[in-house]
């Protein structure tokens, strides 16, 4: 990304095309926020993103508070409501993943990752927050991080140290010579680039989902020009429909997370062969 | 220049390298949210659809349980009316005999009293037969001896005592009567 001083931002002024101001278009720049508190260089800032993550959570636990505080044998619609997202993770994901029996004591981190995925991501299209949390490689990271370390450190625990090494490389005798090759490539595959990729599958996702709606609403405004008029038409239109697609993406993702996480437990957990 | 712009200008990094403060805070964030749900939450609803589950089976199972009954019942009360029915056929069946036998014996009763009544009857009417025979008999001899006496002019009387005309005249009548019956 280069710092051009030419550039600004479309909302903080009145730059139209034929105007001879270029397009401000959005980039990684995008994705920084000044702090709201703190100064950004002493690693004790507080900033927007931090301020919606902080809010997520509390949006998650006051909505399950208010449903599961005092749930009901017969349900309210509240409870139904949240009872139905519950019942889909722990039995369309986790049970049939891991299993009912395994995989019962993953349920509330399951759980807990997916509406935290879903409300980061839902950020993005919610009015003056707008803006996904997990677009920003640090929230998906955590996660990664955790997940690795339940998985890792359950296999260790299920299969000993060789069994777990055995496990993470897949080593099979039958293969010969070429099962230490394999056994590489399946130990860097399994122990490194995984968390990697279910990090940045996550934020690249959303990166570029905020990206799209970002140069279609600047779009939108910038267009507004003369013959332009038209063209910002068609750009207004295209937020609409991106707006519905992220909305769409952004449960996907939080659903393939979650998909991802138990899949590796269950790796985890299945018998070395 | 504005700030934003400053900010653009400087930092663009590796969007791939995480900050400490946002890892840390995405930490918190979603440490607060498992925290929440595992501890308290989450085994709060847990034991709620338990609950209904039992609730659900165990209604299906009382209800089998309460047909079950029902049924046993009803076989029950099917038993007792076949029975009382029975009994009440087999009382009807011994009143019927009993009263039966009541009846003759009333009857045999009623018999050995009538002839019992006729016997004594007939045992007056002969004994009254015989009185009056006998004093018939008297009267009539006396009489036919006081006739014939006053016929004959003399007493007949000491001698009809003493010979036993009168006896023997009237045991021929008799024997003429049985004759003639």
């Amino acid at each position: 990304m280069s710092a051009d001083p030419t550039q600004v931002l479309a909302f903080e002024t009145d730059c139209h095309i034929f105007d001879g101001c270029g397009f401000p278009a959005p980039g990684l720049h995008s994705f920084l926020f000044e702090p709201l508190w703190g100064d950004a260089d002493s690693n004790l800032y507080f900033n927007k993103p931090m301020l919606l993550a902080l809010l997520g959570s509390i949006v998650i636990v006051g909505f399950f508070w208010a449903a599961f505080r005092k749930p009901k044998v017969v349900p309210g619609k509240l409870q139904m409501v949240a009872e139905t997202g519950y019942d889909f993770i722990r039995r369309g994901i986790v049970h049939e993943t891991i299993g009912k029996r395994e995989g019962e004591k993953y349920v509330p981190l399951v759980v807990s990752l997916f509406f935290f995925v879903w409300m980061m991501n839902l950020w993005s299209i919610i009015p003056v927050a707008q803006f996904p949390v997990t677009a920003i490689i640090a929230y998906p990271a955590v996660l990664a991080a955790i997940v690795y370390i339940v998985w890792v450190s359950l296999t260790f625990k299920r299969h000993g140290f060789v069994g777990a090494f055995k496990n993470f490389t897949g080593y099979d005798k039958s293969l010969g010579a070429v099962a230490y090759l394999a056994a590489a490539i399946e130990l860097f595959s399994n122990l490194l680039v995984r968390p990697f990729t279910h990090a940045v599958r996550l934020f690249a996702n959303m990166f570029a989902g905020h990206t799209l709606l970002l140069l279609f609403t600047l779009a939108s405004w910038y267009l507004l020009n003369g013959i332009g008029f038209a063209y910002a038409g068609v750009s207004f239109l295209m937020t609409i429909v991106m707006t519905a697609f992220e909305l769409f993406v952004q449960a996907l993702q939080a659903y393939v997370f979650v998909l991802l996480t138990c899949t590796y437990i269950q790796g985890a957990l299945a018998e070395h062969h | 220049m504005n700030p934003l712009v400053q900010l653009a200008a400087e930092e663009a990094e590796n969007p791939l390298i995480p900050p400490i403060p946002e890892l840390v805070i995405g930490l918190i964030a979603f440490l607060i949210v498992f925290g929440f749900l595992a501890k308290k939450l989450l085994p709060n609803i847990n034991k709620v659809l338990e609950e209904r589950r039992e609730a659900i089976e165990g209604g299906i199972e009382k209800a089998d349980a309460a047909q079950t009954e029902a049924q046993s019942v009803l076989e029950q009360y099917k038993a007792q009316l076949a029975e009382a029915r029975h009994e009440a056929a087999r009382m009807r069946q011994e009143a019927q005999e009993q009263g039966a036998v009541i009846l003759q014996e009333m009857r045999a009763e009623g018999q050995r009293q009538r002839d019992e009544i006729v016997a004594a009857g007939h045992a007056q009417i002969e004994a009254d037969r015989k009185a009056a025979a006998a004093a018939l008999r008297q009267d009539v001899g006396k009489l036919a001896t006081d006739l014939a006496g006053k016929l004959v002019g003399e007493s007949l009387e000491d001698h009809a005592r003493q010979s036993g005309t009168v006896d023997r005249f009237l045991d021929e009548l008799e024997a003429k009567a049985e004759a003639v019956r």
